[in-house]
Order: C-alpha cells, then sequence, then structure tokens
C-alpha cells in the first residue's frame, strides 16, 4: 500500500456516441492522502463528475475507461469485477449528488433507503439498523428523527433531503466521500449550514473528501488541495494557497478573474473567460484551452503542453510556465 | 382514503344513470326491435307480445318502469331467449369471461413486464431487438388473424385435438383463448415497460441507489420497478375493459360462452333487456375497475393524493 488513500494515474475515459468517441477524460492524474480534502474545479463538462463516479466504477453507457489505472486504499478499483466494486460502494467510498430533489427514490420511505445501506454493508438487523439510521439522522441535524424515519422524500425540503443522503453516505463511516456539487441546488443559506456541516462531521469522522464544485469560495474555505480541471484534463493542481496566490495556468487565473473582491475600492469590472467551452467531439490538437487564451502562443496551437513542477505540491500543464522556466534557466 | 371511495361510488352511480339513460334511448332510436323479423308477424300477436314486455307504452314510461326495476337488482327476462331471467344470462357468461380474462392479465403482466425490462437493460443488444419486433408484431397482428391462424395451425394442421378450446372444459383448451388474448396486451406491456423502464434507469435515484452498492437486481426490482410501473397500471383499466367487451372475436373462433359474444348477438336481436342489462353491468365493471387502479396508484406512489 502506498503512501496515497486515491492514486489516480493517467486515466482514459471515452464515452462511445453515434457521433463519435468522446474523451472526458484524457490523461488525468490525481492523488490524495487519508483524511485530505481535495477541490476540483472547472466548467461544466469538464470531467469533474466523470472523474468521480469513475472511481466507484459508476461510469454511465456509453462511457469507457481505456487506459491508465485507479488505486484506492492499496486496491485497483480499475481491476475490480462488479460485485467487488459493489463492496467499495457506499461502505469504502460514499457519494452525495448535486440535486436531492430527484436522487432519493420517491417510493419508499427515508427509513427504508438508509436501513438499506447499512444493511447491506453490515450485518445488522432490521432493528439495529433502524436505531443506527436513527443516530445518523440526529447527527446530520435533523430534528424528530423518528418521525421522518417514516416519511417519504416529498415531505421534506431541499436542504432535509440533502442531509439525508449525506447520512446515507456516512452510515457505513467511509473512507473518501465524493461530494458532487452538494450545494448547487439549494439556496444560499441552506448551502452554507450544508458546507458547515461537511466540516462538522469530518472532523468527528476523520474521511477524505472530494469536494466538486463551481464554487471558488466554498473551494478556498474547506478545501487543502485544489485540482482544476478543463476538457478533460488536470491542467493545474496545488495547494489551496499555491492555486490562488501563484496560479500557474491562465485557465486558473481566468477563473480567479471571476470571483468579486468584497474588498475592491477600485470598482474594477470582472473579467469573464471569453470564448465557449471545448466541443469534445474535435478537441484541438494542441493545449485544449488554447482557443480562449490571452497568452496563447504559436506552440499551444500544435502541441500538449508538458508538465511543469513547480513545487512538491504544485503542477501545472502550460507552455507559458515551460517558457518561463526556460527563461529562468537561460539567466542563470 | 374511505371519503375518496364513497365519493367515487356515487360519481359512478350518476355515471351509471347516464350510461343507461343514453343506451336506452339509443336503442329505442335504432331501427328495428325484437319482434321484427324477416318473415311477417301477425299484427294481433305481435302487439300481444309487446304489451306482455310492456314495449306498446310510451318510451319515458318504460324507461321509467326499467329503472325503477333495475333499481331493485331485477334486470327483467331477456326477450329473446325465452324463459330466461337477464341476471342468470349475464352471471353465468360472466363466470367463463371473467375466468378467461383473469388469467389472461395475469399472463400478460408475468410475460409483458420482465420482457420490457430485459429489453430496457440490454438496451440496442440483440435480445432488446428481438423483444422489440415480436412487441411490434403483437400490437400489428389482429386478434381475428391470429385466432384462426392458431386454430388453423395447431388443432387442424398438427391435429392436436387436446388443444381445442370448445366451451373451455378441460385447462389444455385455455391455452389458444389465453394466447390469443394476450398477445397484444403482453407486446403492448413490454413495449411500454422498455420505454419507461429506460426513462426511469436514467434517473438520479437509480444511480443513488447504484452508488449505495445495491446489487444491479434489486436496483431494477425494488429501485426501478415500482416508479417504472405507473404507466403499466394506468393501462390495465381500459386493458381489462377491453377484454371484457372486446374479446367477441376470440369467443366466436373459439366458441366460448362469454359475456363479449352476448353483449354482440344481444344487440344483433335488439334484445333490448339484454342490452341494457349488459351495458350497465360491463360499465359498473369498468367503473370499479378504475377506482382499483386509482387506489393502486396511491399504494404505489405515496405523492399521490385521492381527491
Amino acid at each position: 500500500m502506498g503512501i496515497y488513500l486515491l492514486d489516480i494515474r493517467s486515466e482514459k475515459l471515452s464515452f462511445f456516441t453515434q457521433a463519435g468517441e468522446v474523451k472526458a477524460l484524457d490523461d488525468v492524474t490525481l492523488r490524495m492522502r487519508e483524511g485530505e480534502i481535495l477541490g476540483i474545479v472547472g466548467e461544466s463538462g469538464s470531467g469533474k463528475s466523470v472523474t468521480a463516479y469513475s472511481l466507484m466504477g459508476l461510469t454511465a453507457h456509453p462511457g469507457k475507461l481505456i487506459g491508465g489505472s485507479i488505486e484506492f486504499n492499496g486496491h485497483r478499483i480499475d481491476q475490480m469485477s462488479e460485485k467487488e466494486i459493489r463492496k467499495v460502494r457506499g461502505k469504502e467510498i460514499s457519494i452525495i449528488f448535486q440535486d436531492p430533489m430527484t436522487s432519493l427514490n420517491p417510493v419508499y420511505t427515508i427509513g427504508n433507503q438508509i436501513r438499506e445501506v447499512i444493511r447491506l454493508h453490515t450485518g445488522k438487523s432490521r432493528a439495529e439498523a433502524n436505531a443506527h439510521a436513527h443516530e445518523l439522522l440526529t447527527m446530520v441535524g435533523i430534528n424528530e428523527p423518528e418521525r421522518r424515519l417514516k416519511q417519504y422524500p416529498h415531505e421534506l425540503s431541499g436542504g432535509m433531503r440533502q442531509r439525508v443522503m449525506i447520512a446515507i453516505a456516512l452510515a457505513c463511516e467511509p473512507k473518501l466521500l465524493i461530494a458532487d456539487e452538494p450545494t448547487t441546488a439549494l439556496d444560499v443559506t441552506i448551502q452554507a449550514q450544508i458546507i458547515e456541516l461537511m466540516i462538522d462531521l469530518k472532523k468527528k469522522l476523520d474521511m477524505a473528501i472530494i469536494l466538486i464544485t463551481h464554487d471558488l469560495g466554498v473551494v478556498a474555505s474547506i478545501c487543502e488541495t485544489i485540482a482544476v480541471m478543463y476538457a478533460g484534463k488536470v491542467v493545474e493542481y496545488g495547494t489551496v494557497d499555491e492555486i490562488f496566490y501563484e496560479p500557474a495556468h491562465e485557465y486558473t487565473r481566468g477563473l480567479l478573474n471571476c470571483i468579486p473582491k468584497l474588498d475592491d475600492k477600485d470598482r474594477t469590472r470582472l473579467v469573464p473567460i471569453e470564448g465557449v467551452p471545448v466541443d469534445m467531439l474535435n478537441p484541438p490538437i494542441g493545449c485544449p484551452f488554447a482557443p480562449r487564451c490571452n497568452s496563447c502562443m504559436k506552440i499551444c496551437l500544435t502541441r500538449v503542453p508538458p508538465e511543469t513542477v513547480l513545487s512538491s505540491t504544485h503542477y501545472s500543464f502550460c507552455w507559458l510556465q515551460k517558457k518561463m522556466e526556460f527563461e529562468e534557466g537561460a539567466a542563470v | 382514503m374511505l371519503k375518496y371511495v364513497i365519493k367515487r361510488v356515487l360519481m359512478g352511480v350518476v355515471a351509471l344513470f347516464l350510461v343507461a339513460t343514453i343506451t336506452f334511448f339509443l336503442m329505442n332510436l335504432v331501427p328495428g326491435g325484437p319482434f321484427e323479423f324477416e318473415k311477417a308477424v301477425n299484427p294481433a300477436a305481435r302487439a300481444a307480445l309487446e304489451a306482455k314486455y310492456g314495449l306498446d307504452k310510451p318510451l319515458l314510461e318504460q324507461f321509467k318502469n326499467y329503472l325503477s326495476h333495475a333499481l331493485s337488482g331485477d334486470f327483467g327476462p331477456s326477450i329473446k331467449q325465452r324463459g330466461r331471467e337477464v341476471n342468470d344470462i349475464i352471471l353465468t357468461k360472466f363466470a367463463v369471461s371473467a375466468r378467461l380474462c383473469g388469467i389472461t392479465v395475469i399472463v400478460a403482466l408475468v410475460i409483458g413486464i420482465p420482457l420490457g425490462c430485459i429489453a430496457a437493460v440490454r438496451r440496442g443488444k440483440w435480445l432488446d431487438n428481438l423483444i422489440r419486433v415480436f412487441a411490434t408484431l403483437g400490437i400489428a397482428i389482429p386478434g381475428f388473424v391470429l385466432c384462426t391462424v392458431c386454430l388453423y395451425f395447431f388443432c387442424i394442421s398438427l391435429n392436436l385435438t387436446w388443444l381445442l378450446p370448445l366451451g373451455l372444459a378441460t385447462p389444455a383448451s385455455y391455452i389458444l383463448p389465453v394466447f390469443s388474448l394476450a398477445f397484444y396486451p403482453t407486446s403492448y406491456i413490454a413495449r411500454m415497460m422498455r420505454s419507461t423502464m429506460l426513462d426511469t434507469l436514467g434517473q438520479d435515484y437509480v444511480r443513488t441507489a447504484k452508488s449505495k452498492g445495491v446489487a444491479n437486481s434489486s436496483v431494477l426490482f425494488k429501485h426501478a420497478l415500482r416508479n417504472a410501473i405507473l404507466p403499466i397500471v394506468t393501462y390495465l383499466g381500459p386493458m381489462m375493459a377491453f377484454m371484457m367487451t372486446g374479446n367477441f372475436v376470440v369467443e366466436q373462433v373459439y366458441v366460448i360462452p362469454g359475456l363479449g359474444k352476448e353483449f354482440i348477438s344481444s344487440i344483433m336481436n335488439r334484445d333490448y333487456t339484454m342490452i341494457m342489462g349488459t351495458t350497465i353491468f360491463l360499465a359498473a365493471i369498468l367503473i370499479t375497475l378504475n377506482v382499483l387502479v386509482d387506489i393502486a396508484y396511491k399504494i404505489i406512489d405515496p405523492r399521490i393524493t385521492l381527491n
């Protein structure tokens, strides 16, 4: 077993659609230590969720893992049989989805849905599982757990449903919790409550968290490391400080320019990233971000940028970094 | 729930009254009558017959008389089947039809639902294509073609006389009628199941179930099926109604003494009391089935409120 809880190496995953092959993940490499909180940011379609689902073997049809390796807790997820991976799902790795309104089965009670995951992975009886479900609901801050267990999802508010989803995800105390935009579908005050709850539970249960989000503010406040994804690639990876203070990819810089600053006295305008996201059916030959990049060079259009290692925790894939590296080297 | 059922029963009574009224006057509007024969009838005898059944009175009075009898549960004597009460005829014929329809419905559900599920899970594969071809055939082939071909092929070409369904006397005699009757609804259910199942399998809660480590069969039958089955339940009501009334062809070809045949022949014969009796009876069954379907809805999907 390595020192990493999760070790993804050059994962390649494609969707084979009728229109052609869509390379949803192209050479994704990511690592996580136990108990770490990793944020994955990037725009829609950049491969954030696909990465997360592939960790649980939940890649939707017609997607297929075509290369690379995924090692979790010393075991190769990508080589597991369906039966083996089912023992990982919900027990070792759990997931909270974006939309709590549709993520719970409308025809079964909350209690039924929590007990199901407990009974699948532990030998508990129905009564024991019910007691555990009761505890879980209390833990995620739901009042009157006894009554809630008997209620159906449609009788609960969105925030409560997301708390139920968290209870289901944490029922077997997983080593890794994936939160796929857990607050996007909720209103702002509930968002803050859910994030607070997640930090709280993380301290209690000490699991690693992958937080997939568009919200850089949330990332800055709770994550330790950040992976920035664009067009199926991790274009930059680093600690929160490295990403926010020394961004080393033009796309990361662009994202940061989109955040309004509270203490800004000059009333500077927010700078949007011009252009449209990559057409994944016909990705550019060179750097995928090149067509939208303000500092695009000739080489960016023809060749994929190599990795530039900036520190032991920070790397990016940008020709500009290579150029700077070369110039610094020449100056010495 | 109880309040709802009571409300629906009251509405059903109103509906039955409307059915009775419309049928009664339409029936009398249609040219001909129970005593119109090819040969001319002695006018005196005819007048006596009409007087016996009260057909000589004004239409409104006839209707009033009929309703008052019907309300006490007496649908009167059959005009054409001498010496038999409409109640008796309907009950004996209904027993035959109900058994045949019941078996057919069960067969259609037991075969159609799994076929649809399999097609959905194996979408695009050869098994899916095979099921879809058969389902399309089942919908396209008319009942009378299926019946006659079956009868000709099995009972005449292959000479399997034990399959002959005459009178539905033995268990084997049910095979051909049930097959002919069930082919269409089975195909329809399989097709509908496939499309709603495909839709349901793409839902977020199915993904949630998978992410919990639930086995595929359990995802399909516990999480998806209960959500996907509502349209099938909706279809059950009209389907049973169709079988009760529309299995005329099957009953005719296989010589089965069922209610469907009785219904059609009573209209042909202008057997006024039989027409009224069967129409009201079938309408009452339809209304009951629809209430049952609504209650089944509520049981399957807790989000549905009955009011």
